[in-house]
């Protein structure tokens, strides 16, 4: 029932994190524990603007504290590889008001 | 613990999640823990042309502290059993 061994079957896998200042980071999830801190290898930081098409900068290894996450997502290669990220336009995504 | 016992009843239903960066998620609730972290599968995001950050994402793990409201299905609430609930649990036991 546990959470944690939900994410237990994420490493290894790419996955697409939010954060709580509103930022997208993608990556292969290498370790975690209960506090939700992250590590994530090979990651890179998805931009999103209205103006331009998704702008990718790479990051590398990371580890994101748990206080700072929102959202983590098993991203879909399928679904990912079909997605034309340079015509792809958004608001950046809100930070969280708590 | 009786929010915690209260969402493991509604596993397996369709829940629709907001978040306190005002995305909410529409998915079938796959488990919850103690810090009633959740866990969705066949998500959607509600406004999927404003956020579409979450295009490739079909399964996902939202941590508790940034849920604002979880939107539950009608059928999902026995108003009497979660009053009944709530009232041995302020009275202490």
């Amino acid at each position: 029932m546990s959470i944690i061994s939900g994410l237990e079957d994420l490493v290894d896998e790419t996955i697409s994190v939010i954060t709580n200042d509103g930022r997208n980071i993608v990556g292969i999830l290498k370790g975690y524990d209960q506090a939700t801190n992250l590590i994530m290898d090979e990651s890179h930081e998805r931009v999103y603007s209205t103006r331009t098409g998704v702008e990718q900068l790479v990051l590398g290894l990371y580890i994101i504290r748990g206080d700072n996450i929102s959202v983590v997502g098993e991203l879909d290669e399928d679904l990912d590889s079909n997605l034309d990220l340079s015509q792809l336009r958004a608001q950046p995504l809100k930070p969280v008001m708590h | 613990m009786l929010f915690f016992s209260y969402f493991k009843e509604l596993v397996g239903k369709e829940v629709t999640v907001e978040l306190k960066n005002d995305l909410a998620i529409r998915g079938t609730l796959h488990s919850v823990d103690q810090y009633l972290n959740i866990k969705l599968e066949n998500t959607r995001v509600v406004e999927q042309d404003k956020y579409p950050h979450m295009l490739s994402v079909k399964n996902c793990f939202i941590r508790g502290s940034v849920v604002r409201y979880v939107l539950l299905p009608p059928d999902g609430v026995d108003v009497d059993i979660l009053h009944d609930a709530t009232r041995r649990e302020a009275r202490g036991g």
